[in-house]
């Protein structure tokens, strides 16, 4: 798997590259700059992405806009960010083009090592892995338009935004996977998601959870 | 009051009552001159004369304030109130600081001027509109006067020789509604001038001078500052026994782990692989406090997209559907906006917590050197600025800056927090909205 890295933090970008390369990856190129990384997103074109948020010369959100902009050069660009910090309306903004290949972890989270390269796995095969956290806060609002849903179905909806597959759900829930499965269904039932493209419907019903009113759709401009 | 109800006829005999008013308040000046002068001279020999004076100084404060009232509201002529609160102690001592206070000197002065010219304006004003009335209604009391006593007596009452007009008959007798014409039209003109000039008069002596002004800007600005100071103390206090307690303690807990593993690697595998997950569980634990204590303190993302990102943020995990209108042309200073952001989160808890809303928008403007942050939820309103309530910390934060939290919340809502801060803006945004648009 060829990775590009956008992170600036030496000690950590030395430490992601030996974790990435004992996990069979190939790093082609570790950027520690925002125009760096956009330009090695566009030259790679890496099987996945792994960008910290805050990169210089701004040390804002330079990483993130890098990534999102390499996926509209790109589409379906897998990108996994990485942060100190997350931020539902980052998640809201990396999803927001649902083509699906975006994750969104803590940097903390590197060290089950496991779940991360798990995580990182799904991301490059298009899926999605969300932070535990950026779920939590948003469940912690008690979301209007999750109020149809079951707390099972929340809870279901929760685990799918993390980016578990039905079987880590069923584990997780201690249910069977066909029960999963039937939640799973009632959640893009009751979120009005469309029957077609099946792949995406997932991203859909995590976008859902994120963009909990059209009307809040970010700052008008 | 409206500027077309400033031109309005309504308006003119609102003055004109208000002429009629000072006309009347003209004698309660001069008795309460008259009072200070008497009473100060007696003070020297105590007795009766201090609180005399006392009182003559304190009602003439009540009689300013009228006048005060009365110009900003009918004039749109704002005077300052120059006061400093009435000071404490035994009469004598209550008297001595009055004393030596200047506006108490300025008062004085003032009711002795106005003794002099203050019938000035008023008078005219009253006069011009005497004279609308009197000329306005000489064909009536001609023809009353005719019929009741002929015109001999009708022409001895309402005698008026101007040489080319003498009143003898009911025709020359409606020559008087020319005149009142003209009366009018000196009344329609004058009259505001006379007594916005009476009123700016007043104000010379009446308003705080250059000096007052900055004493009470000093007072104000020591205890904002005194303010935020605690507040700053506090919050330092708040940091460092969240750090010595929290992340503090988890590291010195990892850092043990990882040494009786060191030990433990040879002799017992299994037990050292326990110890180094522990560790790593710490060290996340110790990762999670400090990243709770960094957003308590200035949230990443209000670094990374300032205000309008940061209340976009707080309104995703708003239960409610929250809007967000940015209307800022530029990036006010990060101190601002730090505090900005915090003003509305509380005003955003403060609506999930008590409002019953189902909507709320966050408006972000700028007007006038202010940054305008307006926050109306459909609630069942009744929202009120008490101490210790949420509010009043927003007050307390905003002071700092010198800014204001203003509140309508009339029963059945909506209520509309309005929270304003002078500054200046970065000329343009330094940060737009990502590229998702």
């Amino acid at each position: 798997m060829r990775v590009v890295l956008g992170e600036d933090h030496a000690l950590l970008r030395d430490g992601l590259t030996r974790l990435l390369v004992a996990h069979d990856c190939d790093v082609v190129e570790a950027a520690d700059t925002g125009p760096t990384l956009a330009a090695a997103l566009t030259r790679h074109r890496p099987d996945v992405a792994v960008v910290d948020v805050r990169l210089p010369p701004t040390f804002t959100d330079e990483g993130l806009r890098a990534a999102i902009a390499a996926r509209q050069v790109i589409p379906g660009l897998p990108v996994l960010v990485l942060s100190q910090y997350v931020e539902p309306l980052y998640a809201r903004e990396l999803l927001a083009d649902r083509a699906g290949g975006v994750g969104y972890l803590l940097k903390d989270r590197v060290s089950q090592v496991a779940q991360f390269v798990d995580a990182l796995r799904r991301v490059a095969a298009g899926g999605t892995a969300m932070d535990p956290e950026v779920v939590a806060q948003l469940l912690g609002g008690g979301r209007d338009r999750l109020a149809p849903l079951t707390a099972r179905e929340q809870e279901v909806l929760a685990l799918m935004a993390e980016g578990r597959t039905n079987a880590a759900i069923a584990r997780a829930l201690f249910v069977t996977e066909k029960a999963v499965g039937k939640h799973i269904n009632n959640v893009f039932r009751k979120l009005d998601l469309p029957e077609s493209a099946d792949d995406n419907r997932r991203v859909l019903a995590v976008l859902a959870y994120l963009q909990h009113d059209p009307a809040t759709d970010g700052p008008r401009r | 009051m409206t500027i077309s109800a400033h031109r309005g006829l309504r308006w003119r005999l609102q003055l004109t009552g208000l002429a009629l008013g000072l006309a009347v308040l003209y004698g309660v000046g001069i008795a309460l001159f008259v009072l200070t002068v008497v009473g100060l001279p007696l003070s020297l020999v105590a007795g009766v004369g201090i609180p005399l004076t006392l009182a003559a100084l304190l009602l003439t404060r009540g009689f300013t304030d009228l006048y005060r009232w009365a110009f900003a509201r009918l004039l749109g002529v704002a005077i300052g109130r120059p006061y400093l609160p009435w000071p404490r102690g035994h009469l004598g001592s209550q008297l001595w600081q009055l004393l030596r206070t200047p506006t108490t000197w300025r008062d004085l002065l003032w009711l002795l001027l106005n003794a002099v010219v203050g019938l000035l304006a008023p008078v005219l004003v009253l006069a011009l509109a005497g004279g609308v009335l009197w000329y306005a209604s000489l064909p009536l009391l001609w023809a009353i006067l005719d019929r009741a006593a002929g015109p001999e007596m009708a022409e001895w009452v309402l005698r008026t020789d101007f040489g080319f007009w003498a009143i003898d008959s009911q025709q020359t007798a409606y020559a008087g509604l020319a005149i009142a014409g003209g009366f009018a039209l000196l009344w329609w003109l004058l009259t505001p001038h006379l007594l916005r000039g009476y009123a700016r008069f007043c104000g010379t002596l009446l308003g705080p001078t250059g000096a007052a002004t900055l004493a009470a800007r000093v007072r104000q600005l020591t205890e904002s500052r005194a303010e935020t100071v605690d507040a700053q103390a506090a919050e330092l206090r708040r940091i460092e026994r969240d750090l010595h307690d929290g992340a503090q303690a988890r590291l010195v807990s990892l850092g043990m782990s990882i040494g009786l593993a060191e030990e433990l690697i040879r002799t017992d595998p299994e037990a050292a692989i326990r110890l180094l997950s522990e560790a790593r569980e710490d060290s996340g634990e110790a990762l999670a406090e400090l990243r709770q204590l960094v957003r308590g303190m200035h949230p990443p993302v209000l670094a990374d997209r300032g205000l309008p990102g940061g209340v976009a943020a707080l309104a995703i995990t708003h239960p409610l559907p929250v809007t967000v209108v940015d209307e800022l042309p530029g990036r006010p200073p990060a101190p601002v906006e730090s505090a900005a952001y915090f003003a509305v989160s509380e005003a955003l808890t403060n609506i999930s917590k008590h409002a019953g809303a189902t909507a709320v928008e966050v408006r972000l403007a700028y007007a006038d050197g202010r940054l305008v942050v307006t926050v109306t939820d459909d609630g069942r309103g009744g929202a009120q600025l008490v101490s210790g309530g949420g509010l009043r910390g927003v007050e307390r934060r905003l002071s700092a800056f010198d800014g204001t939290v203003s509140l309508t919340s009339p029963a059945g809502g909506p209520t509309v927090v309005t929270m304003e801060i002078p500054c200046e803006l970065s000329s343009a945004k330094t940060t737009p909205s990502s590229g998702t648009g």
